[in-house]
């Protein structure tokens, strides 16, 4: 019963739950149902996984109506894969979510806030599961529509006008996606991604499916904060609360680059990548965004800023990948898609936990706090190597297998480029712990505590992720390369 | 040439309005402003997949006797999810400028930018 309605489970449970926790009592109820649904979606999503990995695709009827009339949930290696990502980053930041946003949230607002959220989780699922065009669309909204809203609960007014500024950004995004589809569809006729992929070989000629597409791909570049399209991204990611940063870094621009993917390699035949500019321009922008972001980071005094510019950066790597439209290229860049979830995730954890203790995260505020809350100093420490891409570490691996992918290509230049953005990680990550460590306290910072273990204990859970899957890489790589079979990316 | 430009006025429509909606949302400073442009812009779209789905001698989608020929009434269908999700933005995008406004003062993005970095 419940294996049959997996896919459909995965988007119903959270979407039925999120106005129920809205009408809940004040206190910690709402964050209760909150955190006992994310952790049955990704219990669900695991199933999921598995289930795929082992049995292949699942095809799921919305209400029994066949596909291509219906809407059909297709689930195969790699959006399994990406839910089970998004699912299990929300359980884990669920734990930390309840200190965090009781510092952060206003207490009225705390059941409207997990609601938010769990609209947002909805929306992020269902673009993974869902395998009808328009609904992505509708999907991608409903996460949008939500997200904006939660990072306006930011404690600064900034908070404010950085959603704005994401909801202009973001719904022109969402605009264009949506002329593209339509364009594709009045000469296909079908919103169905698997029918796309039988009609879209007889037209692919015509004019109206490259204008269609090109529509689609600054539409997704917008949400998925590819340079230079990624402006609402440092404002919105500093001035969100915590939490909500923890997971849209994590998730967000995430499900943005799955369905890139899926629309570049899936929808469209193999090898219009390659015959049309689109991967020399994925793989300039990505080149261009891995310097640019990074050397932003580096002059960043607000550390969670510094972070969102990183984050820039790393989708660099990621579009990099995606860019070389070959297989080794591919799998880099869903194991990189996997593995900055986990490192960012920790990050921005640990920077959430100094947050909680001392109310801002600026460089001069947090100085020689390492050895106050040396738990969560050495989750930085351990994060940053993981960005750096330090051998044993889940970051190496990512950036090992872009490398490969790069020298396949021979393209010595983006190895280079590759090996410098590592560069300036060490250099902006340096910053932040030189002001943690080497810097002596501040009069008001030595009376400064450990953070209490439930934030503790979800960043741990991450960092120790970080270290796992840098050493035993069987589960990420063996996934990255299922679902880059599934693509049908001839090898290179 | 007359038959590019007059048989496909619907594409021109959509078009000229796309474009006022994208240039108000780009050069006005108002935040109300820009949002009205965020909705023209959204209303080229939606006229342009309804305006397509238009089939030449086609009756209007409801079945009736002797007739044999529909428009496709499923653009209809995917632009009203459209315009729900239009509202929403907008329903948001206003009251994020209502907040601005309690906590600014001010709905116009340079003074905004001028008192956050006064501080």
């Amino acid at each position: 019963m419940i294996q049959a309605h997996l896919s459909l489970l995965l988007v119903v449970i959270p979407l039925a739950a999120a106005p129920v926790v809205a009408i809940l009592p004040r206190g910690r109820l709402p964050w209760a149902v909150a955190l006992i649904v994310t952790s049955v979606c990704a219990v669900l999503a695991g199933m999921q996984l598995w289930a795929v990995v082992h049995d292949g695709v699942i095809s799921y009827e919305l209400g029994g109506w066949a596909p291509p009339w219906g809407i059909e949930y297709r689930i195969d290696a790699v959006n399994a894969f990406i839910a089970l990502v998004i699912a299990g980053i929300a359980a884990i930041t669920m734990p930390y979510a309840l200190l965090s946003a009781e510092k952060e949230i206003p207490e009225h607002q705390i059941p409207l806030f997990y609601s938010a959220f769990l609209l947002c989780f909805t929306g992020l699922l269902g673009i993974t599961q869902t395998g009808d065009i328009f609904n992505v669309f509708v999907f991608l909204e409903i996460s949008s529509l939500s997200s904006y809203a939660l990072i306006s609960l930011g404690r600064k007014r900034q908070a404010l006008t950085s959603a704005y500024q994401y909801l202009i950004m973001g719904t022109l995004g969402a605009t264009f996606f949506l002329i593209g589809v339509g364009l594709i569809y009045s000469q296909t006729g079908t919103l169905n991604m698997a029918d796309l992929t039988a009609r879209i070989p007889e037209v692919l000629a015509l004019k109206t499916i490259h204008t269609g597409f090109a529509f689609i791909l600054i539409g997704i570049a917008l949400k998925l904060a590819l340079f230079p399209l990624h402006l609402w991204l440092p404002n919105a990611y500093t001035y969100a609360p915590t939490v909500i940063t923890v997971f849209l870094a994590a998730t967000a621009t995430k499900v943005a680059v799955y369905i890139m993917i899926r629309i570049l390699f899936s929808v469209f035949p193999d090898g219009f990548v390659t015959a049309t500019p689109t991967g020399d321009l994925f793989i300039i922008l990505g080149l261009a965004g891995i310097i640019i972001a990074s050397v932003y980071a580096t002059y960043q005094v607000d550390v969670k800023r510094l972070l969102a510019y990183s984050s820039v950066a790393q989708i660099g790597y990621i579009a990099l990948g995606i860019g070389f439209a070959s297989a080794s290229g591919l799998t880099a860049s869903l194991i990189h898609v996997f593995n900055h979830a986990l490192m960012k995730g920790a990050l921005f954890m640990a920077v959430g936990s100094i947050i909680y203790r001392i109310g801002a995260c600026r460089m001069d505020n947090i100085q020689g706090l390492g050895r106050q809350m040396p738990w969560t100093f050495a989750a930085i420490v351990v994060g940053s190597l993981s960005l750096i891409g330090v051998p044993g570490t889940a970051g190496f691996i990512s950036k090992w297998y872009l490398v490969l992918a790069a020298l396949n290509q021979q393209a010595w230049i983006a190895v280079v480029i590759i090996l410098i953005g590592s560069l300036l990680a060490v250099v902006y990550m340096g910053k932040v712990i030189e002001a943690l460590y080497f810097k002596p306290a501040t009069e008001k910072n030595l009376s400064v505590k450990e953070a209490p273990m439930l934030l503790l204990a979800p960043t741990w859970v991450l960092v120790v992720a970080n270290i796992y899957f840098g050493l035993n890489t069987e589960l990420t790589v063996g996934i990255a390369g299922q679902a880059v079979q599934v693509l049908g990316v001839v090898a290179k | 040439m007359m038959e590019l430009i007059v048989g496909h006025y619907n594409y021109w429509i959509a078009i000229f309005l796309m474009m006022v909606g994208f240039y108000t949302v780009i050069s006005r400073g108002n935040l109300v402003k820009k949002i009205i442009g965020l909705n023209i812009f959204q209303v080229s779209v939606f006229l342009l997949y309804i305006s397509m789905s238009t089939v030449t001698g086609g009756a209007a989608p409801i079945i009736t006797e002797g007739v044999a020929l529909y428009s496709n009434p499923l653009p209809h269908v995917l632009i009203l999810t459209a315009i729900v999700v239009g509202v929403a933005t907008t329903a948001l995008g206003l009251a994020l400028v209502v907040r601005i406004k309690e906590s600014y003062g001010t709905i116009e993005e340079d003074e905004i930018h001028e008192r956050d970095h006064s501080l």
